[in-house]
């Protein structure tokens, strides 16, 4: 048996790489969008900083559901367990007399907390029942805070440390810790993701057993992003509770914001960082222009969610990414062949 | 009514990127006994499976009886005639040995084989058809796994590693029942890690070697030196090392 | 005396509840599937029963005989189409699918029918009761409803002991590949599974809109119930499921006793309990968990 050589390469060996666009492009517009966005309060009218307020809340929470479920494989529909407990830590240390914006920390740290014990609880349970044993706990929760009538009760209480500022500085100060979480939260996975955790983290979706043997601690790594979801979540709620200031069980623990997660995560693209924005970029489109209809945008996005589960389970951007191979913030690695 | 029960034909089965069995050809004719013998991970179990309609081919055709049946889903086959006793036994655990020789023969084929006839054959069942199938031995359930699939009344009995983890002596007594089987008119196709025993057993044998086939005939026309070599891809019975290169 | 009613009371809607909770039970069981969307069957069921039925000129509280069958024709359907479509992608895929469907038939119903709370018209017998003595109190409507979900409990126990096809699915659930291997055609198997836990579903529904009112997003909160039943009782047993839908009506009227706002937390309470005592259930096997 003989070899032949190959033919004569021109190039060199294979070249290892994060993205296939340059990445000085991604900093550059990431920089222009940042900063147009932190200006955003005094270029464009009240109601658009709110709607992006809102966005940017609904961006929070689903690239954390993404975290959980496209990267750790854990489908939760309980995520509002912490954006109440996150809501109501804020109005709990507010009532005690701190500043509202001061608290967000401190909520995101006390539901991360209380994450803790309960993936113990959690943890014992797999797939669907996991899945209906977050809700539980999250219902819990609610009924929990819902019997402490220094926290309001079941009708809930204004949020205090508000009122002393005029309404468009509050207006302004809301925003810009919105803004200011979000670019933490964003920031914060995407480089979590380009870490050895999310190296971890994609060997155990793929395959666990052969994580397992290769020593990974899996347990371990899912209890970690459990509690950083859950943190995330926390902010999310803080951030809430600031920017619609009654603070109500029945709103702030609604399933409907696990809802939300899920199909603008789904519809966006599960696993990738640019799916819950995008997905989010729709879903307050659509909201926007359905809003006279009640419910019908809520309807459509759910029956889109269905669809693109059943048929394109990558999501919008997961087929953008295939199709032309190309990333804004990547957390992979592409290996490029030398030509 | 041809010869040519079972016919295989440039069949090539692959898990992802793993070439599971790669262009392996082979006929199996009525009334005959065909053992694939091969290490472990050289593609038999996958080849079984791939017959029995669990795996998808991506390459190759299976017939039976003249014809192709690609597209045919497992229980269809069953249907028509091919019965697999999977590895490891793979019995209902949370029924009795009863019910799962009933679950064999719901809408089984017309044939020698009913569930009184299975407890003939295996004269220790009868008694014990009320047990629960997890407090059978081994050789037991091994049995009870044979008894489901011969219920159905198939032409072709394909028969996956009856020896794992058995004691030599069960292996032998359940090895004794495959003759009786071949005389009610069933073709079967063995696989088996344990070489002697599908030697034995069989008119032909057809080896495997990481996917390939690596020998074929019957066994009075092998050395013990050839399937050696064939099975493990080297001489292991010679003395010196340098013997060990194969084509 | 107090007591002995909180435990009646406590049986009474445990028999609902394990109703509820025995298709979602089956269906995990054997299509390995957790449909989310399992509450709001029984809901859409409760406003058929209310909306449709009159049309046909048949009187509410008979609206089962037509609604019953109809679900579990609409089952077998579901699970042939969407259902196994996404069992074929992955478990990941069912979760998502079926919670977006609850999501979207959730607000169908509330744009329909509007939020306003319906019930399934029984004309007086709500009001019959019976009272063995001072304390308790025994309704009848809740008492046929516990009959009914028994009678249907010891029915589907005795299809899957006893028939061909009861046994079929009891192969499919214990090893899918093996029941292909004898000949069992499991796509139709998941749908006659499919098709019972709806036909069962629908049928606590309307027994639901009997005793209380319902509106667009009741199947949510008995979801949760039904899925605590599974969980308390066992998840695999039939008689675990009742037995966890009894234990879980009696906690909820202990907690309701102390306090009316206590009930549906005092529920969630026994089936977290549960899970960090004693995970599988108290008759379960060990199949659903990690």
């Amino acid at each position: 048996m003989s070899v032949t050589a190959p033919a004569a390469r021109s190039g060199g060996s294979p070249s290892i790489r994060r993205s296939s666009v340059p990445p000085i492009y991604t900093l550059a517009g990431t920089c222009v969008l940042v900063a147009l966005l932190t200006m955003a309060p005094w270029i464009v009218p009240a109601e658009a900083a709110t709607t992006l307020m809102n966005f940017f809340i609904l961006v929070i929470m689903a690239t954390m559901w993404n975290l959980l479920a496209g990267y750790a494989g854990m489908v939760s529909i309980g995520q509002q367990a912490f954006i109440g407990l996150g809501a109501y830590a804020t109005l709990y240390f507010a009532l005690k007399g701190v500043n509202p914006f001061l608290t967000i920390p401190i909520s995101t740290l006390v539901c991360a907390v209380i994450a803790v014990p309960v993936t113990f609880l959690l943890f014992r349970l797999r797939g669907g029942y996991f899945a209906i044993a977050t809700w539980v706990v999250s219902d819990t929760a609610l009924l929990i805070i819902g019997a402490i009538p220094f926290l309001g009760g079941g009708t809930g209480k204004l949020m205090p440390g508000l009122q002393s500022l005029s309404p468009t500085q509050t207006a302004h100060d809301s925003y810009l810790a919105t803004w200011i979480v979000a670019l933490v939260v964003v920031t914060g996975t995407y480089l979590l993701l380009r870490s050895r955790l999310g190296l971890v983290l994609a060997s155990i979706r793929d395959n666990e057993v052969a994580a397992r043997s290769a020593g990974v601690n899996v347990q371990s790594a899912r209890r970690m992003i459990f509690v950083i979801a859950a943190a995330g979540c926390g902010a999310a709620g803080a951030v809430l509770a600031i920017s619609q200031p009654f603070v109500q069980p029945s709103s702030v623990f609604n399933i409907q914001w696990a809802a939300e997660m899920l199909f603008v995560s789904m519809i966006g693209g599960l696993g990738t960082i640019e799916g819950p924005i995008i997905g989010s970029i729709i879903y307050f489109v659509l909201q926007q222009r359905l809003q006279q209809y009640g419910v019908w945008y809520l309807i459509i996005f759910g029956s889109l969610a269905v669809v693109v589960a059943l048929w394109q389970p990558r999501g919008l951007w997961g087929a953008f990414r295939d199709r032309y191979h190309s990333e804004l913030l990547p957390v992979g690695y592409w290996i490029r062949e030398p030509k | 009514m041809s010869e040519v029960l079972l016919d295989v034909a440039g069949l090539s089965v692959h898990h992802g990127q793993l070439c599971a069995v790669d262009d392996v050809s082979f006929s199996l004719r009525r009334g005959e006994i065909l053992a694939m013998i091969g290490a472990n991970g050289a593609g038999k179990s996958t080849l079984l499976r791939t017959i029995a309609g669990l795996h998808k081919p991506s390459s190759g055709t299976v017939s039976f009886d003249g014809e192709d049946i690609a597209t045919l889903s497992p229980n269809r086959r069953v249907r028509l005639g091919i019965s697999l006793v999977p590895e490891g036994r793979r019995l209902f655990s949370s029924m009795t040995l009863e019910e799962n020789l009933q679950v064999g023969a719901y809408r089984a084929n017309e044939g020698p084989f009913n569930i009184p006839r299975i407890y003939e054959l295996f004269d220790w069942m009868g008694g014990r058809r009320k047990q629960s199938v997890w407090q059978l031995s081994g050789g037991e359930q091994q049995a009870v796994a044979i008894g489901r699939a011969l219920v159905a009344n198939p032409q072709v009995l394909l028969l996956d590693e009856l020896s794992l983890g058995l004691a030599p002596i069960v292996i032998e007594r359940i090895y004794a029942l495959v003759p009786e089987i071949v005389a009610q008119g069933v073709s079967i196709l063995i696989v088996e890690q344990d070489v002697a025993q599908g030697v034995a057993v069989a008119d032909r044998v057809h080896c495997l070697l990481e996917g390939r086939t690596s020998l074929v005939g019957a066994p009075g026309d092998l050395t013990p030196e050839e399937i050696d070599r064939a099975y493990f891809g080297a001489n292991m019975s010679s003395a010196t090392p340098s013997d060990g290169t194969n084509e | 005396m107090i007591w002995l009613n909180v435990v009646i009371q406590g049986v009474l809607i445990g028999g609902f509840y394990a109703l509820f909770a025995c298709g979602l039970s089956l269906m995990f069981g054997v299509l390995k599937v957790i449909n989310l969307a399992h509450g709001d069957m029984a809901v859409v069921a409760g406003y058929v029963a209310v909306f449709l039925t009159p049309h046909l000129h048949i009187p509410e509280v008979w609206s089962f005989l037509v609604v019953v069958p109809i679900f579990g024709l609409l089952g077998y359907v579901v699970q042939r189409t969407l259902i196994q479509k996404s069992i074929d992608r992955d478990p990941f895929t069912t979760l998502l699918v079926t919670f977006g469907l609850s999501v979207v038939i959730e607000n169908l119903l509330l744009e329909i029918y509007t939020a306003n709370g319906q019930t399934v018209n029984v004309g007086t017998l709500i009001t019959r009761s019976w009272h063995p003595t001072s304390n308790v109190y025994v309704s009848y409507v809740s008492l046929g409803v516990l009959g009914v979900a028994v009678a249907v409990l010891g029915i589907l126990q005795l299809f899957l002991s006893r028939t061909g096809t009861g046994r079929l699915i009891r192969a499919v659930a214990d090893d899918r590949e093996a029941a292909q291997l004898s000949g069992a055609n499991y796509r139709h198997i998941f749908g006659i599974a499919a098709a019972i836990a709806f036909a069962t579903v629908a049928l606590a529904g309307i027994a639901y809109g009997m005793t209380t009112q319902f509106a667009p997003t009741s199947g949510g909160v008995n979801l949760l119930f039904a899925f605590e039943a599974v969980v308390i009782g066992g998840i695999g047993s039939l008689w675990g499921t009742l037995i966890g839908g009894v234990a879980l009506g009696v906690a909820q009227q202990f907690g309701a006793h102390f306090n009316p706002e206590y009930q549906i937390l005092a529920g969630n309470v026994l089936f977290l309990v549960v899970l960090a005592i004693r995970p599988q259930g108290l008759f379960g096997r060990k199949t659903a968990l990690s």
